[in-house]
């Protein structure tokens, strides 16, 4: 057998069962009625016991999203979602709010588990403090109390909204106004959980902060909303981590993550993706579609996304920076895959306003298999962003012969002094450097894990230490064994 | 150790190897030259599992096992290792994390246990000095940017640290000034003992100087037309390939 056809079938092989978070948990639900209309959005609220504030913020998002049309510029194509057609609501039946991990459904600690994700272990274990949110609720959060010792907030939206009432209203919606865009503005009205952090001024986090996001229940879209605000002088790692079960149908995603750094803060924001991809015909699988933008408001800001995207049938995201304050600095560090049927249209989007502002862009998409890959980018330089700069570089690595790669990059400048640079390539994993490392005993799928982990390390090493680990496995089973 | 009767091969439908036989027995290192076009890298190719090499007929028998059934990372873990004449480079790919999966898959063939890094780097630290190697190697992109000179002894390096029982080495000679030659004969030399065989391809004498070969075998036109001992090396300097090929037709 050729070793195009050779690969494409280990790949194929692969991804059959490759899945293997895509377990469904069994227990007790409560939904809201299907489909979406203001009572839905009243009742999720109820739901909530949110302030009066919040109910009418989101039926402000409401009355915009029905104005709204979704948008259909990416590279992706799929059939039209009926929004009425989901619920928005569900949550495992545990009427009072766990105050401990005791408390906690012991099925929803085994679910975790099985993740790999030990909440109890982590808690006592590792220095990561996760928040575990589950379908539409959060159901954990780990280190709380000695993070409470510094002074930081982390804990689940819904409960910010309760106990810290005065930040929440002040950031909410203020990077990502509820009428941004037509997803935004859905989550906006609906969304339900999600995770709060709130490094006071000068703090730099003790530990990493990760939120951890499964969806469980069918038909259902999950809409977290996540909030980080680092103070003045503060340091904080967030990481990011997904998985769904696996379904024949397409099940929505539309979160909205916003970050705000203050002057000399800095925020380092990872995420690794793995929301089940849909079957190698294309049937079922996550959209993704997602709205992530950090302001650096403040001077001498940095933020710093970093994103593994492995999963999900389409993903739609531009994690972006508005380099707000004089020499703030903007990141963007990604590996897309995509395989089989995938579609990935995915970028950023950096907007120097201040003086001396920075941004570097790195992307290296994957695609193999039908995979469609796109990078979609915009710099925009404001007339009084004198002296910024930035550097993008976009690398595209081909798979197979019936994949797509595309790199969009859109520069807008209008300062005399800023420096733009961008750079592209596109390559194969070439035969011989397979041989090369079959010649060294190593099967096709270990070479071809390898290769690709050689072709994205620049990304994989702005990850945490405990994720780039994960993250590398996580390369090599969504694509093992490919050449072209 | 090696046997390969009547080895007929084609590439995109042109012969050639045609009718090659040939025998290494254990413990012996047998050398191949000729000239340009003869077949000498397709031989290794083929023997490594190449992929675009047709084997019309023959077979060949290695360590008493049909060598042409198996897949290339099979034949590696087994025991073959090639030399390779222009070795690729794999961007990003730091050496060091190359060298160990390529080590503990061998290491799975042979039925040991995997070296976890901190093994791994005292096993290949000692082979690089022995091979006046720099550690700044390790951190480098598998064959990133490395002169030619730097490739061929990164293929030495990991020559010594698979320990492989047959070694092929393609034209490793090629473009290598007096010392790296000298370090690819020690490297070999160092090696020879039972149990280990290598077939030096090469176009040049001055390799055999110094990695004296048990048997030298001439290739032309896809078969070996004359074998001899070390002295045979030296009458094809001295006469160069026509006269020989002349006089075996």
């Amino acid at each position: 057998m050729a070793a195009v056809a050779e690969t494409l079938d280990t790949v194929q092989t692969v991804t059959d069962g490759g899945y293997k978070w895509g377990f469904e948990t069994d227990i007790e639900m409560e939904f809201a009625p299907k489909g979406l209309n203001e009572d839905i959005v009243r009742f999720i609220s109820a739901r909530k016991e949110e302030p009066q504030w919040l109910l009418d913020w989101r039926l402000k998002a409401f009355a915009l999203w029905k104005t709204m049309v979704e948008p259909r510029w990416a590279a992706v194509g799929y059939p039209p979602i009926d929004y009425q057609d989901a619920f928005y609501y569900a949550a495992p039946t545990n009427k009072v709010t766990p105050k401990s991990l005791d408390e906690v459904d012991p099925e929803l600690l085994r679910t975790y588990e099985k993740l790999g994700i030990p909440l109890r272990e982590q808690e006592r274990l590792q220095n990561i403090a996760v928040d575990a949110v589950f379908d539409s609720v959060s159901v954990a959060t780990t280190f709380k109390d000695r993070l409470h010792k510094e002074g930081i907030i982390f804990c689940p939206i819904s409960e910010a909204v309760r106990d810290h009432p005065e930040l929440v209203q002040k950031y909410l919606g203020s990077v990502v106004p509820q009428g941004d865009n037509f997803f935004a503005a859905l989550n906006s009205a609906v969304f339900t959980d999600g995770s709060f952090v709130y490094i006071p001024k000068g703090v730099r986090c003790p530990m990493e902060l990760s939120t951890y996001f499964r969806i469980n229940a069918k038909s259902t879209g999950q809409f977290e909303r996540t909030l980080i605000i680092a103070d003045a002088g503060s340091t904080v790692s967030y990481l990011e981590g997904c998985t769904a079960p696996m379904r024949d149908e397409n099940q929505l995603h539309a979160a909205v993550v916003e970050l705000v750094a203050m002057d000399d803060a800095s925020i380092k924001y990872s995420t690794v993706q793995n929301w089940y991809p849909g079957d190698e015909n294309g049937k079922g699988g996550i959209y993704n579609f997602v709205t992530k933008r950090a302001a650096c408001r403040g001077a001498r800001s940095k933020v710093s996304w970093t994103q593994v995207e492995t999963g999900s049938a389409i993903t739609w995201k531009y994690p972006s920076c508005i380099l707000q304050g004089d020499e703030s600095v903007g990141e963007f560090y990604s590996v897309a895959i995509t395989n089989n049927r995938q579609q990935a249209d995915t970028g950023t989007k950096m907007f120097h306003i201040g003086k001396n502002t920075k941004s570097t862009i790195v992307s290296k998409g994957i695609s193999a298999g039908r995979g469609q890959n796109t990078y979609r980018g915009l710099v925009r330089i404001g007339a009084k962003a004198t002296g910024a700069r930035n550097y993008t570089q976009c690398d595209s690595l081909l798979i197979g012969d019936q994949c797509g790669a595309h790199t969009v990059p859109y520069i807008e400048n209008r300062c005399m002094t800023a420096k733009v640079e961008h750079e592209a390539t596109t390559s194969r994993i070439a035969e011989d450097q397979l041989f090369y490392c079959r010649q060294r005993g190593m099967t096709q799928e270990d070479a071809v894990g390898l290769i690709v982990n050689g072709f994205c390390r620049e990304v994989l090493k702005e990850l945490p230490m405990e994720f780039a680990v994960e993250a590398q496995k996580l390369l090599q089973i969504s694509l093992e064994g490919s050449v072209g | 150790m090696l046997r390969i009767e009547n080895l007929v091969v084609e590439v995109e439908g042109k012969r050639i190897l045609d009718g090659l036989h040939l025998t290494v027995p254990s413990g012996e290192v047998h050398a191949i030259m000729g000239p340009n076009g003869s077949g000498k890298s397709t031989l290794s190719y083929v023997l490594a599992g190449r992929e675009g090499y047709e084997v019309i007929d023959g077979s060949v028998e290695f360590d008493g096992l049909d060598l042409l059934a198996m897949e290339p990372e099979l034949r590696a873990t087994t025991g073959l290792f090639l030399a390779f004449q222009s070795p690729v480079e794999l961007p990003g790919v730091g050496n060091a994390t190359f060298l160990r999966t390529a080590l503990n898959a061998i290491r799975r063939g042979r039925g040991e246990s995997e070296l976890d890094a901190m093994q791994f780097l005292k096993v290949v630290r000692a082979k690089m000095s022995a091979l006046g190697m720099k550690d700044e190697m390790l951190k480098r992109g598998v064959n990133e940017g490395f002169s030619g000179g730097e490739k061929k002894r990164n293929e030495m390096l990991q020559m010594a640290l698979l320990e492989p029982k047959f070694a092929i080495l393609d034209e490793t000679d090629s473009g290598l000034d007096i010392d790296a030659l000298k370090l690819v004969a020690d490297t070999v030399n160092s090696m020879r003992k039972p149990g280990f065989s290598a077939l030096v391809i090469t176009h040049y004498q001055r390799l055999l100087d110094h990695i004296v070969p048990d048997r030298v075998h001439v290739l032309s036109r896809g078969r070996i037309i004359t074998s001899g001992g070390p002295e045979l090396a030296h009458k094809l300097e001295a006469e160069g390939y026509a006269g020989v090929v002349k006089a075996a037709a």
